[in-house]
């Protein structure tokens, strides 16, 4: 397996998507092949990174002001 | 943290249906259930798209406005959330398309880049090197990075992989196929991680240099 192959199948091995016989070609060519490692290994934890912070909160007064104001539109029917 | 709709099984109804029969029948309240159960994902969808925070908060209500407007359209076929949220993208767009008067918005711009595509960058990165940054120095890492993608990847990104929709609820919500979802999140994924191995990479126990403000 090439590293353009690998990289083909990463994010279906990442989202656990891949079949056992695929999975056991990609490990094959992981034991070799150190840059494939790194690239599999960051970017899972590029999504895990993204997924376990909040970059866009919205503050609770924030919330509770636009919470009323949708509901003040709907209660009058929009 | 993003909350991830748990998945009901096939003969299993989701209980924001249950909210969706009774906000039909005129109750306001289970329409408050379902605000409250989702405007922080509203909301953090609308930031995404529109990188601005009044539009943001502009388009949450708008497109909780318009989903109660419209609820007797939707479809018990798809879930509530991923119609919420495909009425929040295109509020997103159109906010941006006002916005940006003459300029042409649209989920497609600047897909055709092969930026990213092939990794180069490949110094592996520090343990945990989030460590190495304030809360506040991380978020604004998190932030710049994310939005130096094109807008299509973005997008798709922030559906499938932080707010927990599937590639196929992504491409109904975004009106992509399948196949063209598949593409983009690998390349907003590859790009991402490029991208943010310049703050994260292994450096001898030297911490890179902090956050340009």
């Amino acid at each position: 397996m090439t590293c353009t192959e690998f990289l083909a199948q990463l994010d279906e091995l990442i989202d656990n998507e891949v079949t056992a016989e695929m999975r056991a070609d990609l490990q094959e060519h992981l034991r070799g092949c150190e840059h494939c490692e790194v690239t599999l290994n960051t970017t899972r934890k590029t999504i895990e990174i993204y997924r376990s912070h909040e970059i866009y909160e919205l503050p609770g007064d924030l919330r509770e002001r636009l919470h009323s104001a949708i509901m003040a539109r709907c209660k009058r029917g929009c | 943290m993003a909350t991830i709709q748990p998945i009901a099984g096939e003969n299993e109804q989701h209980p924001d249906v249950a909210l969706v029969e009774r906000v039909r029948g005129g109750d306001v309240a289970a329409y408050d259930t379902l605000v409250r159960k989702y405007e922080r994902q509203v909301f953090r969808i609308a930031q995404h798209i529109t990188q601005n925070r009044e539009d943001a908060e502009d388009v949450t209500q708008d497109a909780f406005l318009k989903a109660y407007e419209k609820l007797d359209q939707f479809q018990g076929n798809s879930k509530f959330y991923t119609w919420l949220v495909r009425i929040a993208v295109n509020e997103s767009l159109m906010r941006l398309r006002k916005r940006r008067t003459g300029k042409m918005v649209s989920i497609d711009e600047d897909v055709e880049t092969e930026e990213g595509s092939v990794p180069r960058d490949l110094a592996d990165w520090a343990p945990d090197p989030e460590q190495n940054y304030s809360q506040a120095e991380l978020a604004e890492i998190l932030r710049k990075t994310i939005q130096g993608l094109p807008q299509g990847f973005r997008v798709v990104f922030v559906l499938r992989d932080v707010e927990g929709l599937s590639t196929e609820e992504t491409a109904e919500t975004l009106g992509l196929s399948v196949p063209a979802v598949k593409s983009r999140l690998l390349r907003a994924r590859l790009q991402l991680r490029e991208r943010l191995t310049r703050y994260f990479r292994k450096k001898n126990g030297l911490k890179e240099s902090g956050v340009e403000k």
